[in-house]
């Protein structure tokens, strides 16, 4: 099971073409208004200065929009931590870990040792949790 | 307070159409249908089970049960029907799957009728309510999410953690069917004679440990010095995942048939029963199991050993039940 597969996009965490669309113009126009400012500076200064900030305004929302609609697919995303299965040699002790694969379950006998050839088993199969910015327990 | 509930029934709806969609590939990948699923997964996802009356509460356990026997049996039918090239182990991995997609299914259903009522009526208190509700039905619709996945695949699910136990205790001994679902093992524990029960894996599947463990009792007629539930019991807020505490009573959930029995069963002839739990939030325990619960059987079973030293004696008879879904645990 692959990370990529387990999170197959559809409709729902896709950002819709027209929004991008509507993104996308008022980036370019805001681009566009910058460049007349830079242009207008010397000429006309007070125009420019208008320019600027409409500029300034379209690049800001368009990218705030474009951030809002990013974080609103992740937070609908479900996430699937990788799950790793152990495998032992019973008689050697050898021990490799490797991501599950459909079939797997715990005391399946698997492929044989790489050492003394024996049956190896599958011993645990579990996820790990990386709880990001944990705060110590708390103290009471 | 509208836009947050409308904010969270969207997400509602996506986790139910993922659920709905996990549901119909995993069909169509194990199952290898010669039609479209499609139609009867949908049937499937509205089913409904009638809990008997209580009005007169003499032998509605019996009545439960038999409902229950009665929607297992349907399920099962169901699922050869939807995947008739599905082993034994996955068809319960699918029937599982498909229960969790049954139970997205109904959240969003529920949160949705309250969101739409309380815009009908106008009425804040509906609206109050359900977002009061709110994140605690979000992280149960959450922990089913990733249990869908975890029952496709087959992985080892946190309320597996009983069974864990038992199949670490019973694995490289002679197991035998015992009714219903379940296996056991008599296993040679600290000089007294250890029965060790748990239902019968990999498939997804709980058995009935209340009547594995009455036939035992009877097969031994009642000569058991002590019986040992070892389950997933839900933590509080605070206490850490994968913790190990110990009490005595029928540690089993469910809709309270099996308890019934064992209590019954062990009423009868007297026999103590001891129980130890292993603390997971309901996110951990339907979502694939993690690295402290995996690691917390080795300290349950270690405190299984100090309750049979201090509670019985040499040579004496001991149950040791491992109660909980065993998807992706053998035996």
């Amino acid at each position: 099971m692959s990370r990529s597969k387990s999170n197959t996009s559809s409709a729902a965490t896709r950002i819709s073409s027209f929004v991008l669309i509507i993104i996308f113009i008022t980036l370019a126009l805001a681009l566009a208004a910058l460049i007349l400012a830079i242009y207008l500076y010397n000429t006309e200064p007070t125009i420019a200065v208008y320019w600027l900030l409409l500029g300034f305004i379209g690049l800001a929302l368009s990218t705030y929009v474009l951030f809002q609609t990013r974080q609103r697919i992740l937070r609908l995303r479900i996430e699937t931590p990788p799950i790793t299965t152990t495998i032992e040699c019973r008689k050697c002790g050898f021990k490799s870990i490797r991501e599950f694969q459909r079939g797997d379950y715990v005391f399946k006998e698997v492929e044989p040792c790489q050492k003394c050839n024996e049956k190896m088993i599958i011993t645990a199969i579990y996820r790990e949790v990386r709880e990001k910015g944990k705060k110590p327990p708390f103290p009471y | 307070m509208l836009r947050e509930v409308e904010g969270s029934l969207y997400k509602l709806k996506y986790i139910r159409d993922e659920g709905r969609r996990i549901a119909i590939e995993t069909i169509k990948e194990i199952g290898k249908p010669q039609t479209d699923p499609t139609a009867r997964v949908d049937r499937f996802l509205e089913y409904f089970t009638i809990t008997p009356q209580s009005l007169d509460p003499a032998g509605i356990v019996w009545k439960l049960e038999h409902i229950l026997d009665v929607r297992d049996a349907r399920f099962k039918d169901e699922v050869r029907l939807l995947a008739p090239a599905a082993d034994e182990t996955q068809a319960n991995n699918l029937e599982n799957t498909l229960e969790a997609a049954m139970a997205l299914n109904y959240i969003y259903k529920v949160i949705r009728h309250y969101y739409l009522l309380g815009k009908k009526t106008l009425s804040l208190y509906i609206i109050m309510q359900i977002q009061m509700i709110l994140p605690l039905v979000m992280r149960e619709a959450e922990a089913y999410a990733s249990a869908l996945k975890a029952f496709a695949y087959g992985q080892p699910i946190g309320d597996g953690v009983g069974a864990l136990v038992a199949a670490k205790l019973m694995h490289g001994h002679p197991i035998r069917k015992v009714p219903k679902d379940c296996v056991v093992a008599e296993v040679p524990f600290e000089g007294r004679t250890a029965y060790v029960i748990k239902a019968e894996g990999p498939g997804g599947n709980v058995g009935k440990p209340g009547d594995a463990i009455k036939t035992i009792i009877e097969e031994n007629e009642g000569k058991i010095a002590n019986i040992i539930m070892i389950d997933a019991a839900l933590k509080l807020e605070g206490e850490e995942v994968g913790e190990v505490a110990e009490g005595v009573g029928a540690a089993i959930g469910g809709p309270g048939v099996d308890q019934f029995k064992i209590e019954e069963t062990i009423l009868k002839y007297r026999i103590p029963i001891n129980a130890v739990i292993i603390k997971e939030d309901i996110g951990d325990a339907v979502s694939p199991m993690r690295k402290e619960i995996f690691e917390a059987a080795d300290k349950a079973i270690e405190r299984i050993r100090q309750v049979i030293l201090e509670r019985t004696k040499e040579g004496d008879k001991v149950i040791i039940a491992g109660v909980g879904n065993t998807i992706g645990i053998g035996q």
